[in-house]
């Protein structure tokens, strides 16, 4: 082979071999997705939703329970999360932009982000599970909440810093103080990327199974009380898909299901807003 | 820009109130420490640092305990499944920012950020029904036969394959991080000027020279940083990998064995802890899990943060 060949083989190998990735990325993806499909739509029904779960072992019952429980976590660290998190960006996008302290807070958020979420459940447990005696469902909220925190700060913090100093400018220039610029003005003009991050941390929560296991814990009965321990899908599902009942692995089937459909929906979603805003 | 505004009392307290919510972030991390550090001490009073940190006992009856067993399966699982990852992910980057046609560019970056959004509990629940079967029916015996006879990497594979091992889980924890190490490596090779690669092409270079002597070279700092993130989040991961790695205290040297992670430990025991000392003791275990991982995610964040001022000039 001369060696315009051998130049030519080897670059077709290692594009051939990048091309052969790509589609095995998409291969597990279509694997995992279809698994969860198959057998998710074959356990799905109503009283999966309608109904408390009946006794172990015994076939029936659903995960009220659990998805009500599921809402009610994630609604709570959502209330928690979002206006510390939109308020946090605000700060180092407006009144201390460009300075040192906005600058290590958002590299500080940055590895929050991806910081053990197993370790942020042990902290809960020891400042709001422990001193209270039981599991909660308050201290399964605060969890996530401080999860949510820094992805909603850091989005935040980059669409309020797209949106043009001009602006400002020419609203200081009508005489309003910052806070007024600030709320009718450059929160209008990045609402929409506001609103993206906000539901990609909701996704993000949804999703969350080891900072509930030793906060709000588990409960096979259905409860509304934030101060006992309460059941969420995440968790229900890590119990049932251990568990040793056919029954109950359908029924975390159709739980991974619902939820994946939920994060994906939002994840979706929160791409054509950026999308459609921003191109 | 004033830091706070004096002028205005309303500019004032809103001022405060978001500066209040954003030093939310550093009280967090101080407040974790100070948590993590002050309910370990009882384990780090008995146990000691490096004490702590080499022993392979791990006994909540005799209260002994000793890390080296979790830190030796989280760094197992880790280095596997970065070892499988970062080729397919660094693969997934050069595909779609040089040889996939343009209508194939959008639905696979799309496959991938979907792939990154499928929650870690769903990975591990998969894994467990479906992944795990297969590894002990087919993959393992067919490793097990190809391997058989050779020194050294036939103790790799030693024992009955059951499906519930380091192997699966580094598997399970490559799927999931390779979307993370592949879209920020496309980032990083989509920064490579269109003139300098030009003028590879121009002097007769092949598409895959351009990419192995031009592009890589370039975004090496980029995908560097992407990789030790990859690296920081997978240390952590605990649902993709509790259902397949059983809870097994033990160094083995077999892949093929069950073994225990920090997180998956914590997971399983955590709840249950019935005494001060091991309860402690699992808290000192998410302190040294806490530190490792915070540490690899500063470095990756400084390789990142270098690679945007680079780009940047």
């Amino acid at each position: 082979m001369t060696r315009e060949q051998i130049r030519k083989t080897e670059g077709f190998i290692a594009l051939a071999l990048s091309t052969f990735a790509a589609f095995l990325g998409l291969f597990w993806l279509v694997f995992i997705l279809g698994d969860v499909l198959v057998h998710g739509l074959k356990a799905l029904n109503l009283s999966l939703f309608l109904n408390d779960p009946s006794p172990p072992g015994t076939e029936g019952g659903g995960l009220r329970n659990a998805f009500v429980g599921q809402l009610m976590i994630t609604i709570v660290a959502t209330l928690i999360g979002v206006p510390i998190g939109v308020l946090g960006g605000t700060f180092l996008a407006e009144y201390a932009r460009g300075r040192k302290i906005a600058r290590l807070i958002s590299v500080l958020s940055d590895i929050m982000v991806s910081v053990p979420s197993i370790v942020i459940g042990t902290f809960i447990y020891a400042i709001l599970v422990r001193p209270i005696g039981h599991f909660n469902g308050w201290a399964g909220a605060v969890a996530l909440a401080i999860i949510m925190i820094p992805v909603v700060l850091r989005t935040t913090e980059n669409m309020l810093s797209l949106v043009p100093w001009t602006l400002r400018e020419a609203a200081f220039a009508l005489g309003a103080p910052y806070y007024k610029v600030i709320t009718q003005v450059v929160y209008r003009g990045a609402a929409a990327g506001i609103l993206t991050g906000i539901l990609l941390s909701i996704a993000r929560v949804a999703g969350e199974t080891a900072p509930l296991l030793f906060t709000s814990f588990n409960n096979s009965f259905f409860s509304l009380d934030m101060k006992q321990p309460i059941s969420s899908l995440t968790v229900t599902i890590f119990q049932y898909a251990m568990g040793p009942y056919d029954s109950w692995h359908e029924q975390a089937w159709a739980a991974a299901f619902v939820i994946t459909i939920f994060i994906l929906i939002l994840t979706i979603t929160g791409r054509l807003i950026i999308k459609w805003r921003y191109r | 820009m004033a830091f706070i505004s004096k002028k205005n009392p309303v500019d004032l307290i809103f001022s405060s109130i978001t500066a209040i919510a954003s030093f939310s972030v550093i009280i967090i991390i101080i407040g974790i420490l100070y948590v993590l550090v002050s309910e370990s001490s009882l384990a780090t009073g008995r146990f000691g640092i490096i004490k702590f940190l080499a022993s392979t006992d791990w006994n909540p009856v005799t209260e002994s305990f000793g890390a080296l067993t979790n830190i030796y399966g989280t760094i197992v699982t880790t280095f596997l499944s970065l070892l499988i990852a970062i080729p397919v992910a660094i693969g997934i980057a050069i595909f779609v920012t040089e040889v996939s046609p343009n209508f194939l560019k959008t639905p696979i970056g799309i496959a991938i950020e979907l792939l990154a959004a499928i929650p870690s509990i769903i990975y591990g629940m998969w894994g467990l029904f479906t992944l795990s079967p297969i590894m002990a029916n087919y993959v393992e015996p067919f490793l097990q036969k190809i391997t058989a006879g050779i020194p050294l990497v036939s103790i790799l594979f030693q024992g009955t394959p059951m499906g519930i091992d380091i192997l699966t889980a580094s598997i399970i924890l490559s799927i999931m991080i390779i979307p993370f190490t592949a879209s920020i490596s496309r980032d990083s090779f989509n920064l490579t000027p269109a003139v300098v690669k030009e003028s590879a092409y121009a002097l007769g270079a092949t598409k895959w020279e351009v990419v192995k002597n031009v592009v890589i070279p370039y975004s090496k700092l980029g995908v560097f940083g992407g990789i030790v993130l990859s690296l920081g989040r997978a240390l952590g991961e605990t649902m993709a990998v509790a259902f397949v790695l059983g809870n097994n205290h033990r160094i083995t040297t077999s892949l093929l064995d069950a073994a225990a992670t920090i997180t998956v430990t914590l997971a399983n025991e955590f709840a249950e802890a019935d005494n001060d000392v091991y309860l402690s003791a699992l808290f000192y275990l998410a302190l040294v899990l806490f530190v490792m991982s915070f540490i690899t995610l500063a470095i990756a964040k400084f390789f990142l943060l270098k690679a945007e001022r680079k780009y940047s000039r």
